[in-house]
Formats: C-alpha cells, structure tokens, sequence
C-alpha cells in the first residue's frame, strides 16, 4: 500500500513526527540523534510542519520545556541521546508521574567516560526506572512504524505515559534504509488530535506538579506502577491495529526460528538482525537454536517471555550495556529474575556485547553459542561474560 | 479535600496527582514544626506590617487596630519577622513543652 523509498532513518523519524501532527518540538542537538531535531526544525522553519519549535540551552531545558507544552494540552516531541538523556535524568521521573504523553526517540550511545559517541544501551538502561514506556526497535521501518504509533500509546486514555523510542546510534540512526512509509490520511485516521483530560486552563485552574507527605506518596506511585504494567494491552492493541492497515505485525517479544529450538538468544535492538544471520547459518548446521527479541523493555513483557522461552533448555542473554557493581547485567538480571519462581526454566546465561560502539558480527554470536552450550554442561564461575574483552 | 490523604486509596488518586481544589495546603498544620514563635512588643511596634510582608508561610495576622500577631496554626518560627522587625520589636521565645 504504502510508497516504497530509501531514506535516512533518522529524517524517516522525522517524517513520522509530522505525519503525526506534533504540535511542539523542544529538543537540543546531541550526537547521534541530531539530524533527527535538524530534519525537524527545518519542517517547521519551512511551513511543513505545524508546530512551535522551541530551542533550548540544554536537554535539561528540553524536557522541562516539553512537560510544559503538554501540560498546555500539545501533542510533544523531542529526541535526545546519551549525556543528553543523562541530564534530562531527574525530569524524566516528573514527566511520567505528572502523566504527560510525551513521545521521545533515544538515539542509544554510550555513556562517557571515556567520552565515546558511538552506541550501546548504557544510557537507556541508566534510565530504566523512569516509568516511561520504553520500546526498542530494529531497522529503519521500525523506527518509522513505532514513532507513529507512540504518540497513539502515550495519548490513549488509559495508558498517558510518556513513551521513548529506542534506536540504536548511527547503526540504525545514521543508515539509509528502504521503508514503506504511509500517507498523511492513514495516520489521520490511525491518530486522532490529542484531546487531553486536564490541562492548564485559567478558566479551570488545577495544581499540575503538588509535592507529596509521606501518608499518599506510596499511594501515588502504586498508581503509576499499575498504570505502566496495565498499559501493556493497550500498546498491543495499537500494535495489533497498525498490523491490520500496514500488514506489518510487532510482539512485545518477537521469535525468529524458535520452532524446536533448544538454545535461544535474546537480544535488543539492531543486534537482533545480526543475531538473525548468526541462526540462519548455524541452523543449517544443524545447531537448534532461534531467536527472541525484546521489543518492549518496559512495561516488562513478563508472560510474553516466559510463555516464549517454554521448552528452550539455554537462554543467552545478550546485554549492550554493563551495570557496573552489579554481579549481573541489566536484561539478563530482569530475565532471571522473571523465570525464578519457575519450576521449570532453561539454563539463563549472559554475555555483554558491543559496548562504546564495538561492532557486533554474526561470527561473535556463533562464538557466544558454543561457549554457552559448553558453559551449560561444565558450569562457570562467573555470573556473565563481557565478550571480547582482551586480558 | 473530598478525604483525609491517609485514608486515599491508591485508586482514588487523581491523574498525574493532580489538585483540582485550591488551598489543599492549608490542611497542612506546620506551626507543629516550630520550636520558637514571636513575640510582639506592642509599646514598640509602629504597625509598619513589615512582618506581615516577610513572612513567608504567611502565619502573621493583622489584628483590629492595627498591631500584629502570629497564627499558632502555620507558624514555622523561622524568626524572619524577628530579624526585620524595623523598631525590633519581635523577639523569638523558645516553645514550653
């Protein structure tokens, strides 16, 4: 149905956010996520898009200026990557118990020191407790489908949550990509204007933002814990609804080759594709192992991965990001603990992979295979493996 | 406020927290917090209202004819009025208990 192009996916990115109608952008420029807010800036500056662009001196400014634009009722945008995640950190928490549908494409990249502009997820996973929806996506025609169907998330009325995008930097944020895009009129109908239940209104004057006594704080975050877990149904109707008009079909945990399989790999983002090639081959081997795909990090797809993982005998974690001081990795403490209560549960392994920008080949998972299926029979003295790691 | 917070169950929480009713803070007794309050000298005082202007809660009343005192119910006894006090008037008592 849809026009078939070729397409930078950080400006297709862009393009969704128009399709989408956003009526205020507030964002800062960071590598890799810049020519995400550069394409959009000059949609505005052109007339191509309706919206108040608003510059700021800072990310910190960026999320502070967005919470205030959908505090005025506006649909809001805003990108960021990185250092500039890191120092929108302590308003992120607001935006999200505040409920405001803030959409925000993360450029993954890794964290300084040392300074490295290059990808990983340790600035999504620094940000995990956030109470944002969180997704990851894959190729080019991911980052354009979610970004549409974000705003229908956030916005909907039982979920209000600010949702971020997750997209690898420059591996995916910085490639051309063919993709199919989808006409202005579709996603008209797909996503309705924002209508919001409060927002600032002098005729109507609330308190957005009261502080909390200890007697109702627990309460309110009760509130927000049960809101982001019960909005999965909601994010999976709007996925099963985008299926039906675009034929293509998203899963909270995705399965590649997992008929049969007896080893599974787990894997996030645009390792997954790679991860992909790595199955195929070793498939032909005879080797039986398949693929899943974590789409969405949070609300944590709990029932979706244990029903999924069902039969596999080894589980192999495969972290981008370290969480340094913890005997574990970010993903694979959150899937060991989710298979815990199990009386039956595969063998969970964990391999960190493809930090500050370190590429990840079908040949490393090939590699991460065997040595698990090894470690599976003989045991580790070790809780997971940084791959690769000279010394 | 429709119902005492420590009775509010976690469903009954407005969206994003949010206040429809002004004034909520009122419900809020922080002259609890105070280990010391001021006292005014009224031979002294010129009923400028300098107090009144600084306090910041604000926990200073203006009586009839003029003079000043505090609201036992919200006042902190941060001692502001005290130390702007412009004939000196205020001074700060510590709290009997």
């Amino acid at each position: 149905m849809g026009k078939r192009v070729g397409m930078e996916v950080s400006i297709a990115v862009s393009y969704a956010v128009g399709l989408a109608r956003a009526e205020a952008i507030a964002a800062y420029p960071i590598t890799p996520q810049t020519h995400i807010v550069e394409h959009l800036s000059s949609m505005v500056a052109n007339g191509e898009l309706e919206a108040e662009f608003i510059n700021v001196e800072s990310e910190h400014s960026a999320i502070s200026a967005c919470i205030g634009t959908s505090a005025a009722g506006a649909r809001t945008f805003t990108a960021t990557s990185s250092q500039g995640l890191a120092l929108m950190h302590e308003i992120l928490f607001i935006a999200s118990a505040m409920r405001f549908p803030i959409v925000m494409a993360v450029a993954n990249r890794a964290l300084s020191g040392p300074l490295s502009i290059w990808n990983d997820h340790g600035d999504i996973m620094a940000a995990r407790d956030i109470g944002w929806i969180q997704i990851f996506v894959e190729n080019g025609q991911e980052a354009f489908d979610h970004t549409v169907m974000a705003f229908k998330i956030a916005e909907h009325s039982q979920v209000l949550l600010p949702t971020i995008i997750n997209m690898d930097g420059f591996i995916l944020t910085h490639v051309v990509e063919a993709l199919e895009l989808v006409d202005q009129e579709m996603v008209d109908r797909f996503l309705p204007s924002y209508h919001p239940r409060h927002y600032l209104d002098p005729k109507t004057p609330v308190t957005m933002g009261a502080f909390a006594m200890p007697e109702i704080y627990t309460e309110v975050k009760m509130k927000h814990q049960v809101t982001l877990m019960n909005a999965y149904d909601k994010i999976t109707e709007i996925w099963q609804e985008w299926g039906k008009l675009t034929g293509r079909d998203y899963q909270p945990v995705e399965r590649y080759k997992t008929q049969g399989a007896k080893i599974l790999l787990l894997t996030m983002g645009c390792l997954s594709e790679v991860a992909e090639i790595a199955v195929d081959e070793l498939r032909a081997q005879g080797v039986p192992v398949g693929l899943l795909k974590l789409r969405l990090w949070r609300p944590f797809p709990l029932a979706a991965l244990r029903e999924a993982v069902a039969g596999a005998k080894i589980l192999i974690v495969c972290d981008r990001a370290l969480s340094l001081g913890s005997a574990t990795a970010p993903v694979l403490a959150e899937v060991r603990s989710a298979f815990y209560s199990l009386a039956k549960r595969p063998q969970i392994l964990g391999y960190v992979v493809g930090l500050g920008g370190r590429d990840v080949s079908p040949e490393a998972f090939k590699e991460i295979v065997a040595q698990a299926q090894t470690e599976a029979k003989e045991g580790s003295s070790e809780e997971f493996h940084l791959f690769g790691v000279r010394g | 406020m429709s119902k005492p917070l420590d009775q509010m169950t976690w469903q009954e929480i407005e969206l994003g927290g949010l206040l429809r009713e002004p004034g909520s803070a009122r419900a809020y007794r922080v002259g609890d917090w105070r280990s010391q309050h001021p006292v005014w000298t009224k031979s002294r005082c010129i009923r400028c209202g300098v107090c009144w202007t600084v306090c910041p809660e604000p926990a200073i009343i203006e009586e009839p004819g003029g003079y000043f005192d505090m609201d036992p119910n919200y006042c902190k006894g941060c001692g502001i009025c005290a130390k702007e006090c412009v004939t000196g008037c205020i001074s700060m008592v510590p709290e009997e208990e």
